[in-house]
C-alpha cells in the first residue's frame, strides 16, 4: 500500500495530480518544483522483492527520499514515482530486468516533501542459486547535460 | 597437500611482511601447508586464479564476482569496519572546484587498483567524463598519482582514500579533494577456493578468535587491522551485485 501524499509534508507551492500505479493503486501526488541536488560521492541503493516491494534501503536512500526507513520497507517502489516520468521508462525497466538483464536509465524521483531529485539508475536482478530473488537498484550522480536531455525527451514519451 | 595463498596486489607495501607473518600464524593454527605467493599485478594474479592455482586469497572487490561465480570461492572474513573508498583530487591551485567543470580530454591519473578506478570513474561521470573521453595517466602507485598532480601532468587524480590520507601533510597541502566517496559496502575479503571448502567453519572460527588472542592481535596489527569480521554468502553476493551495477 502507498498512502496519498500529505499537504503537511510538502515544502513550497505544489500541484496536485492522481497517478495510476500498478496493481490498480490510485495515488494522489503533490509535487513542487524544488530540486534536491544529488550528493557527491554517494550511492543510493535499494532492493525489492520480485514484485517490486522494497525490502532494503541504504542511508542515502532514506536521506534523499525524505521518507523514514519504516515507511519505505514494504512499500511498492512506485512510492518515488514522479508524474514527469513517462510510463514507458518503467515498462522498459521491468521488461529488461525480467529478461534477466541490466537496466540503466535516468530517473526523476519524487520526494516525500513534494520535491524531486534526478539519478542515474542501474537495476539488476539478484540471482541466488539460479533463482531471481529480487532486484537491486544503485543510483549515482547524473551529469547536468544528461538531465537536460531527459527534460527535453521525457515529455515526448507520454 | 599444499595450498596457495595470495593477496590482492594493491596491499600497502608497509604490510607486505604482515602478510607473511599472517601466513605463518595461519599455518600453525590450521596445520595446513600454505604457500604465500605475491603477484606484481592484477593480471598475473588473475591468470593464476584462472589456472586454479589459488586456494586462499585476500581479494579485491572487483575480482569477487569472478572468484565466486566462475571459480566457486566462498567468503570468510573482512577487516573489521573496513571499506574501500575513492577520492577525486586536484592540485590545490587548480581552477576546478567541481567535477562538473572538468572537460573531455581531462588527464586522469590513477593506478591499476580496479575497484578504486571504478569508483573514481563513477565520480567523474557528473562531468560527462568516461573512459572513452579522458586521457588516462596510468601509474604504479598513489605517490606517483600525487606527483603527476603536483607537476601539472594530470588534471585530476583518483586515490584510494586510505592511500591519500597516508600521504605526507606537505604533499596534501598542495592538493585538494573534490569528492570523497561514501559507499561503505565495498571491501576486500579473505576468500577460500573449492579445495578449502570443507575447512570453512574452522577457518572462520580461528580468524574471528584472532583478536582475542595476544599473539593473534600482534599479527593483525602487522596487517593494519583490528580484527576480522565474518562475511556471509549473502553479504558477498550483495557486494558482487553492487559492483555489477557500477561496472556499466
Ligand atoms: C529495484 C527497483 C528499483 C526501482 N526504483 C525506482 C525509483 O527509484 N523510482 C521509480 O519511480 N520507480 C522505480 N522502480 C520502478 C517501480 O517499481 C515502478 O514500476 C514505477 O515507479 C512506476 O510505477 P508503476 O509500475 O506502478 O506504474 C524501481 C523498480 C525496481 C525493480
Amino acid at each position: 500500500m502507498i498512502a496519498d501524499m500529505n499537504p503537511e509534508d510538502i515544502v513550497g507551492d505544489y500541484r496536485e495530480v492522481s497517478l495510476q500505479l500498478y496493481g490498480s493503486i490510485l495515488r494522489k501526488i503533490l509535487y513542487t518544483e524544488v530540486e534536491t541536488p544529488y550528493p557527491d560521492g554517494k550511492l543510493i541503493v535499494s532492493t525489492t522483492n520480485p514484485d517490486g516491494i522494497i525490502t532494503h534501503v541504504n542511508r542515502s536512500f532514506v536521506e534523499m527520499s525524505g521518507y523514514r526507513e519504516d515507511e519505505l520497507i514494504g512499500a511498492p517502489h512506485s512510492i518515488l514515482r514522479h508524474p514527469d516520468m513517462p510510463p514507458a521508462a518503467f515498462k522498459d525497466l521491468w521488461e529488461t530486468v525480467q529478461r534477466g538483464e541490466k537496466w540503466q536509465g535516468y530517473v526523476k524521483n519524487l520526494r516525500k516533501d513534494g520535491g524531486f531529485y534526478w539519478v542515474k539508475a542501474t537495476v539488476i536482478p539478484n540471482v541466488r542459486a539460479g533463482k531471481v530473488v529480487g532486484y537491486t537498484s544503485v543510483r549515482r550522480k547524473p551529469s547536468r547535460s544528461k538531465i537536460e536531455e531527459c527534460c527535453k525527451l521525457y515529455p515526448t514519451l507520454f | 597437500m599444499s595450498f596457495q595463498f595470495t593477496v590482492s596486489p594493491d596491499f600497502t607495501p608497509d604490510h607486505l611482511s604482515g602478510w607473511y607473518i599472517f601466513n605463518t600464524w595461519l599455518q600453525k593454527q590450521t596445520e595446513l601447508a600454505i604457500h604465500l605467493e605475491m603477484y606484481n599485478d592484477f593480471q598475473s594474479q588473475r591468470d593464476a586464479i584462472q589456472a586454479d592455482n589459488i586456494d586462499l586469497i585476500y581479494a579485491n572487490p572487483f575480482d569477487a564476482a569472478m572468484l565466486v561465480r566462475e571459480k566457486g570461492f566462498l567468503p570468510l572474513v573482512k577487516a573489521e569496519g573496513a571499506a574501500d573508498e575513492a577520492l577525486i583530487v586536484v592540485n590545490a591551485n587548480s581552477p576546478i572546484n567541481d567535477v562538473a567543470e572538468l572537460q573531455p580530454g581531462a588527464r586522469v591519473a590513477y593506478t591499476e587498483d580496479p575497484d578504486v578506478r571504478l569508483m573514481g570513474m563513477i565520480m567523474l561521470e557528473p562531468g560527462d567524463l568516461d573512459k572513452n573521453n579522458i586521457e588516462p595517466v596510468l601509474t604504479d602507485n598513489y605517490v606517483l598519482v600525487a606527483k603527476h598532480l603536483l607537476k601539472g601532468e594530470a588534471d585530476v587524480g583518483i586515490f584510494l582514500a586510505e592511500a591519500y590520507d597516508d600521504l605526507s601533510s606537505m604533499v596534501k597541502k598542495q592538493l585538494r579533494v573534490l569528492v570523497r566517496s561514501q559507499i561503505s559496502v565495498i571491501h576486500h575479503a579473505l576468500m577460500i577456493g573449492p579445495k578449502l571448502r570443507d575447512r570453512r567453519d574452522e577457518l572462520q572460527k580461528i580468524l574471528l578468535e584472532m583478536a582475542a588472542d595476544e599473539k593473534g592481535r600482534g599479527v593483525l596489527k602487522a596487517l593494519g587491522f583490528n580484527a576480522w569480521q565474518i562475511v556471509d554468502d549473502e553479504a558477498m553476493e550483495f557486494m558482487i551485485d553492487l559492483m555489477d551495477t557500477l561496472n556499466t
